[in-house]
């Protein structure tokens, strides 16, 4: 990890104006959390029904979407990743000093503002706030690795990373069972719902998969990712339009 | 002192062929890498950079590759043509960083430095955002100079500078060759080559046209033929004293016009007016037909 890439990352990251993005989804969380405890009475059931559904399903993908693709991403399409690359620094340095900066910027937007949301929303003795935040955690570390990777491998990762976080795992493993075996979410939610025992399923913290299961692929994707990432940021071609 | 050898390099995109066969050492001092625009030339630089695996044949600097050898750094200094840059730091912030990430241990002085170097001390507590592109050229010039190299890359450096930030460049790269640096740089224009270039090398449509000093190429390029094309109010009686007069290889009347070729440049200008002259011809219209730097390059390629 290389000290100067991770403060040049942080600057272009929070520099530019999709940044905004970043604090007002969570914003959007904390009122929806707010309503939902006025209108709910500070159930529980209510609370963990916008948690798994919207801040799990939506925002969290969503917001590791934004910065997994926002902490390279931005610097090969502009080219100014020369700056970076044509240095004596290893380039797995640099692929790890960025994602070290989206994951910090993941654990403070995205896992704190949806264990926060869970906590108002409504909670019995922060046990879902745990939970939750848990599998946010577990899930926002794939899916911010899986997203860094990808704007190294293409051009196009938004898109891509659009069709998987919505598509793929909101619409198709609502209704494609086998889906759901495939999906940072569900591998997310295993220990989540270990760690919540009798009232995971009261609270409907249901995984497809089990714990170790979910664990294991959850560390094979991250690992892969990572080194995938790494392997092509070496040969990152950088010719200019001649 | 050091030196790029590319040995038979070539690099194609599917079926477009950039560079082709391509054999040339790029020793100290200034080489000017000319050619047309699309001829090849950012391609190899990115190969010389290390930016781009050659397809086929190496590319070594100092006996060592480049590709996929991050240590070349610490001797290869680069200007990208590209003018994307981190525009939400001042340049000295800029500076310093590329400084550090060298790992120079004092990195604060070389950033100074530097920014000295390229005359830019002054905006450098200003967002590079704010810069004019002239200004943008010169703080890639700093980026590329910070930690000293042997080697200086530099891609279409002239591009988008004024007639004095151009001099300005000019007088800067000419003393970082007297230093004993190796500095390539391309460009499509070769007022701008032979003004400072001690070897040009000419890329055209990706191949290794033509090397040498200015004398060489400058000489390649005016000894070809020339064609000529003439409205006078008596074409062919004009064109008839031009023969004549050796002054002129071919004519041909067309189109209300005369078309001359001549291979003796100096002389068919000599000879033209007093000719012309002569004959009682009235000329109303002389102009080259294929000054184009294309069409000398194409010659280039094709002699």
């Amino acid at each position: 990890m290389n000290p100067v890439v991770m403060q040049l990352t942080v600057r272009g990251l929070l520099g530019r104006r999709r940044s905004v993005l970043l604090v007002v989804l969570p914003v959007l969380l904390l009122g929806l959390a707010a309503l939902t405890r006025w209108a709910s009475d500070g159930s529980p059931t209510a609370s963990a029904g916008l948690t798994g559904t919207f801040a799990m399903g939506t925002l969290l993908p969503l917001m590791c979407l934004l910065i997994g693709t926002g902490v390279i991403g931005p610097e090969i399409d502009d080219g100014s990743i020369v700056y970076v690359l044509a240095k004596p620094v290893p380039r797995r340095s640099i692929l790890l000093a960025k994602l070290a900066v989206a994951l910090g910027t993941t654990l403070v937007f995205a896992v704190l503002p949806i264990m926060v949301g869970a906590a108002l929303a409504g909670d019995d003795g922060l046990r879902l706030t745990a939970a939750y935040g848990l599998a946010a955690l577990l899930a926002g570390v794939a899916y911010t690795t899986i997203f860094v990777a990808l704007s190294v491998l293409t051009r196009n990762a938004v898109i891509i990373g659009l069709l998987y976080a919505l598509l793929w795992e909101s619409v198709l493993g609502g209704y494609v069972p086998g889906v759901r075996d495939v999906s940072v979410r569900q591998w997310a939610l295993a220990p989540a719902e270990q760690l919540l025992g009798a009232r995971a399923a009261d609270w409907g913290v249901v995984s497809a998969v089990s714990t170790p299961v979910g664990i294991v692929l959850l560390v094979v994707v991250t690992v892969g990712a990572v080194w995938l990432g790494v392997r092509r940021l070496k040969t990152l071609r950088l010719a200019a339009a001649d | 002192m050091s030196a790029i050898v590319l040995d038979r390099v070539s690099r194609w995109y599917g079926n477009v062929v950039a560079v082709n066969d391509v054999t040339m050492t790029i020793g100290p001092g200034i080489t000017g890498l000319l050619g047309p625009n699309g001829a090849g030339k950012s391609t190899l630089i990115s190969m010389m950079g290390g930016f781009l695996a050659p397809s086929a044949g190496t590319v070594l600097l100092d006996g060592g590759p480049v590709w996929r050898n991050p240590e070349i750094y610490r001797n290869v200094g680069l200007v990208p043509e590209a003018e994307a840059m981190y525009d939400m730091v001042t340049g000295q912030q800029f500076l310093l960083a590329n400084a550090r990430l060298h790992g120079l241990p004092d990195a604060g002085a070389a950033a100074r430095r530097a920014l000295e170097l390229v005359d830019l001390v002054g905006p450098s507590d200003r967002r590079i955002a704010t810069y004019s592109k002239g200004m943008k050229q010169r703080i890639k010039m700093a980026t590329a100079l910070v930690h000293d190299p042997a080697v200086l890359l530099l891609d279409e450096p002239f591009n988008g500078m004024d007639p004095r930030q151009r001099l300005h460049l000019m007088d800067l790269l000419r003393r970082l060759a007297a230093e004993g640096r190796t500095v390539l740089f391309s460009s499509h224009i070769l007022e701008e080559v032979e003004q400072i270039a001690d070897t040009i090398e000419v890329l055209v449509s990706g191949r290794h046209a033509a090397s040498g000093d200015y004398r060489r190429i400058r000489g390649l390029m005016t000894e070809r033929p020339h064609q000529y094309t003439i409205v006078s109010t008596d074409d062919r009686r004009l064109g008839a004293a031009l023969v004549a007069a050796g002054a002129a290889d071919g004519v041909t009347l067309a189109g209300g016009a005369l078309a001359v070729q001549t291979s003796d440049f100096g002389r068919f200008v000599h000879a033209l007016p007093r000719l012309a002259q002569d004959a009682g011809v009235q000329l109303l219209e002389v102009s080259p037909a294929d000054e184009s730097l294309e069409s000398v390059f194409a010659y280039l390629v094709a002699r």
